[in-house]
């Protein structure tokens, strides 16, 4: 992983970034998506990554600041490897998050929005995932994982390195 | 399960193998209706799609054919179409499943839509969360350039439009359709003053239509078979059938495509299987948190925006939460001001500062620490700030607060201790 403190894109990262800044009529518009490549490549957006991609954009770091503590999926600071967000909201709520939520924080023996100690996942709720027709559900990285019984999160966890 | 037979439009590929081609698109249908369109007049365009009835099916329910024609005429500022595919509305997923399903229908609605409105340049806006339904999306644009339907001269017809899909980084007020431009322009999601309104002044300060996921999907529909069959299958305000995401405790939970005239018992027990065994039902939301809930004895209502809004709830993004005798309402209502606590924007006062507060107040009176004023707080708070603020936003979290609370006032009065 490339150093957050200390943040450089490489030559073709560098070209994707130009790639997507020409996708827009303001090359701004690009800002969300090079953000996104930038946690990808450092982990997470540090102030130092702020600052970086605030110079590719001709943008203050206030700016980019603002913008990236607005979102939910940008993270300030490092991760597990893996990040597993439960939904809390309504639908899963009624269909049992709660017990979902507690079942994650024995089995990781962690707080909500904590790591675990050797890295490996970050546990978080997060507002409707809109997969309601699966609750209670949650995201497991790219992936949605619903119908979720204290057997079935047991599995998943298993298969996360 | 004896729901009547049900035309299906939105659906009628959703089961078969690889639905998300162009192959399989264009075997049942697929990109005929934009043939049709390149032979007809812009304006022609935007005039069948006002006689469709067709309105928006994102939650505000607005005539989309009206929103197109409020592109200023002989603008020759750049004109964009944004799809929104921010969906976060809790209770909804119908989006998800045309994405995933039906990529080339909203592709193929969008250059239809793009040649009305003489747009080149169009986004889709995608929830960031949404990972798969992203990536199809997107391969189904690149399959779509690659068969000359999207890019320069498409299709010999000298009208050039691209696509680009655009991912959000999670924050519901993007769904707004302001706060979303704000996004798309690389900001935090704000919304904005209207007017101007976009169709004004919208996307990089240009002419811009905003249309959800669904609306643009069933403009192929339209152009292919007509106004006046999309008008019939509906009311006489609204045409078309819905995808309704129907969650919670029913027997089977899913996307259900009815036609906007189906009632809400119709649709939790003939399309449904009704309510898990051994229980009863006790209320429903029906079109997403932000819809004011209904009682078990008022779901003879049918499920377009005017049934709705006649029965004092809306239909908003067709979000149907089941509720049995096991809910508590005041705990549902700590998880919803928990939700609109956390997604309030914080640009305006009365929002920012009445979703935290009557959040504190819900899980309060769960926690069995309610005061006896605090009922009467809930609602005054909640009338007091309705209407004030820039968006719909605050609006939609007063539906639920008010709702719930007169609704359901004895369950609550039971949380709060007498001496309190």
């Amino acid at each position: 992983m490339a150093d957050p403190r200390a943040p450089v894109f490489t030559p073709e990262q560098l070209a994707e970034v130009r790639r997507l800044q020409g996708l827009y009529p303001d090359k701004r518009g690009a800002l969300l998506p090079v953000l996104r490549l930038a946690q990808d490549v450092f982990g997470y957006v540090s102030l130092e990554v702020e600052e970086y991609v605030a110079g590719l954009f001709e943008l203050s770091p206030a700016h980019v600041h603002e913008v990236v503590t607005f979102y939910t999926l940008f993270f300030q600071r490092p991760k597990g490897r893996h990040v597993v967000s439960v939904c809390h909201n309504l639908s899963c709520h009624m269909l049992g998050a709660k017990s979902i939520i507690e079942h994650l924080r024995t089995r990781l023996d962690v707080e909500v929005g904590e790591t675990t100690a050797d890295g490996r996942v970050t546990l978080l709720t997060v507002e409707c995932l809109c997969a309601c027709e699966q609750a209670p559900m949650m995201q497991v990285d790219d992936r949605y994982e619903g119908l979720l019984t204290t057997e079935k999160v047991d599995r998943i966890l298993e298969g996360l390195r | 399960m004896a729901a009547a037979a049900v035309e299906k439009v939105f659906t009628r590929n959703f089961d078969r193998p690889s639905s998300h081609t162009l192959t399989v698109y264009r075997e049942t249908g697929g990109y005929t209706a934009l043939g049709k369109a390149f032979q007809m007049q812009p304006a022609a365009i935007t005039e069948e799609v006002k006689k469709s009835n067709l309105r928006g099916l994102g939650g505000a329910a607005f005539p989309t054919g009206a929103k197109w024609s409020f592109i200023p005429k002989g603008s020759t500022a750049p004109k964009y179409l944004v799809i929104n595919a921010d969906e976060g509305e809790p209770g909804t997923f119908k989006d998800r499943y045309l994405m995933e399903r039906d990529p080339h229908a909203i592709i193929e609605g969008m250059i239809i839509a793009a040649r009305a409105i003489d747009s080149h340049l169009g986004f889709v806006y995608i929830r960031g969360e949404y990972v798969k339904p992203w990536e199809v999306v997107s391969g189904a644009v690149k399959e779509a350039y690659a068969a000359g339907l999207l890019g320069k001269n498409i299709q010999g017809s000298s009208f050039d439009f691209d696509i680009v899909v655009h991912r959000g980084a999670g924050a519901y007020i993007c769904g707004e359709e302001t706060g979303l431009l704000s996004s798309l322009e690389g900001k935090k999601g704000w919304p904005k003053i209207k007017p101007p309104f976009p169709a004004i002044k919208g996307a990089f300060g240009s002419p811009t239509i905003v249309n959800n996921v669904e609306t643009i999907a069933a403009v192929p529909h339209i152009i292919n078979r007509g106004a006046e069959w999309f008008a019939g299958l509906g009311t006489k305000t609204q045409g078309g059938t819905r995808l309704y995401s129907v969650s919670g405790h029913v027997v089977t939970p899913g996307v259900v495509e009815a036609p906007v005239s189906v009632t809400l018992r119709s649709l939790i027990y003939d399309h449904c299987g009704g309510i898990r065994a051994g229980h009863r039902l006790k209320a429903v939301v029906p079109g997403g948190s932000s819809a004011p809930i209904l009682t078990a004895d008022e779901i003879d209502v049918t499920m377009d925006a005017d049934g709705l809004k006649a029965a004092g709830t809306m239909i908003g993004s067709a979000g149907v939460i089941v509720m049995d005798e096991t809910v508590s309402i005041p705990e549902a209502l700590m998880v919803v001001a928990r939700f609109y606590a956390h997604e309030s924007c914080g640009q305006c006062t009365p929002c920012r500062e009445s979703t935290g507060w009557i959040y504190k107040i819900a899980h309060r009176i769960v926690e069995g620490k309610g005061r006896k004023e605090d009922l009467d707080t809930i609602l005054d708070v909640s009338k007091r700030g309705a209407g004030t603020t820039i968006c719909a936003f605050y609006d939609g979290a007063v539906g639920p607060y008010v709702s719930y609370v007169e609704k359901f006032r004895g369950e609550f009065e039971a949380l709060i201790p007498h001496e309190a």
